[in-house]
């Protein structure tokens, strides 16, 4: 069974608490300010194959909280590599997320090579993800938003979701404002805590 | 000036070691090359560093980009066919004011002897200037950690992206034999 994109995300991201969240450019980026803007996230806008890597960062950066990337599979495929850079540093705090809708989304929905085979979750696993799932109902989700906040990471999901077109929703374009209110956000945060 | 990179006796090495830690540069990204190989084996003896290898350097990029995010510092390590690799992951540096300091131990310079080295070594200013980055250079390994401290402090000042190349005369050439 394949998912509304907008339904998994605003699943993933209801009692967020103090997650932090990256997202891949295209659509998930328009799903996760769609699920509520959140200073705590930081939609990317290009840097296509980046996302889990920039995860990465921040979960070694943050070792207390937990992160989430949630990005497409033509991102995903792009990057291919940091999977195994991620199963090579294990960080515990860390998932990612894959919508894979099998297709390009924002360039015409050509198809990507999860349309023609390719296991993104197989790869993750085998690159020494703790965990690598392939969730296709909503009660698989609402497991893997509990993994998100106390599983053992690094967890990998790749959520089979339609080939759809959801309204634009747009994050803030801004990169410098993004990662400014993200630090200070981050910082007032810890003050707080 | 014929001497295998490796085994080359450096006294840069801690030095650029030292300020690095002092500097608190925590994630310490690296696609390996054989002149960085004992800067490499300091950083992961040390407890406060995080060695993170990458498949890729775009990787270390985006990685040091999150680490920023999260409030660390870093440093990306790679030889400088590493550098083409990175070209449009530098717009994630650029738009959003990332800090970023690349520091690239040069191939494909004048005495190089492989070949399919040359094409990229030798567009490496050239490409890093047209996107932006901030270059420095030295022929000299007494320079190596005095223009890495500068850029680094640089970097994080300004959230800005710069890159330290050291030249192959400066380490030594690689010789097939």
């Amino acid at each position: 069974m394949k998912l509304h994109r907008r339904d998994v995300v605003r699943r993933l991201l209801a009692d967020r608490g103090d997650l932090l969240v990256v997202a891949g450019l295209g659509a998930p980026a328009w799903d996760v300010t769609a699920a509520g803007d959140h200073p705590l996230t930081f939609p990317m806008w290009g840097a296509m194959g980046g996302a889990a890597m920039m995860g990465l960062g921040l979960a070694l950066a943050q070792p207390k909280r937990r992160v989430l990337v949630v990005t497409g599979d033509g991102e995903m495929l792009m990057g291919l590599g940091s999977l195994a850079t991620i199963g090579v540093q294990r960080p515990r705090n860390l998932t990612v997320v894959v919508l894979d809708n099998e297709r390009y989304g924002e360039t015409g929905m050509q198809k990507t090579h999860t349309a023609l085979g390719v296991d993104l979750a197989g790869v993750a696993k085998a690159a020494g993800f703790a965990r690598a799932m392939r969730v296709t109902s909503m009660a698989r989700v609402a497991q893997l938003a509990r993994l998100i906040h106390r599983g053992r990471g690094p967890v990998f999901a790749q959520v089979k979701v339609l080939a759809e077109k959801p309204p634009l929703v747009l994050p803030p374009k801004d990169g410098v404002q993004l990662k400014g209110r993200f630090r200070d956000a981050l910082a007032s945060n810890r003050r707080r805590g | 000036m014929t001497a295998n990179a490796s085994s080359q006796p450096s006294g840069w090495t801690a030095d650029a070691h030292r300020f690095l830690r002092t500097a608190r540069a925590r994630q310490i990204a690296v696609v390996p090359d054989a002149g960085l190989s004992r800067l490499l084996a300091l950083c992961e003896s040390d407890r406060t560093m995080r060695v993170v290898r990458l498949t890729t350097e775009e990787e270390g990029v985006a990685l040091l980009a999150g680490a920023w995010l999260g409030g660390e510092k870093g440093i990306l390590l790679m030889q400088s066919s590493g550098v083409g690799n990175c070209v449009n992951m530098l717009g994630l540096a650029l738009a959003c004011r990332f800090p970023l300091l690349m520091l690239v131990t040069m191939r494909g310079e004048p005495g190089e002897s492989n070949p399919a080295q040359v094409p990229m070594g030798s567009a490496v200013e050239r490409v890093l200037d047209a996107m932006g980055v901030q270059v420095s250079r030295t022929e000299r390994e007494d320079e190596i950690a005095f223009l890495l401290a500068a850029a680094f402090d640089r970097a994080y000042a300004d959230e800005s992206p710069h890159a330290v190349l050291i030249a192959q005369r400066a380490l030594g050439f690689k010789e097939f034999k």
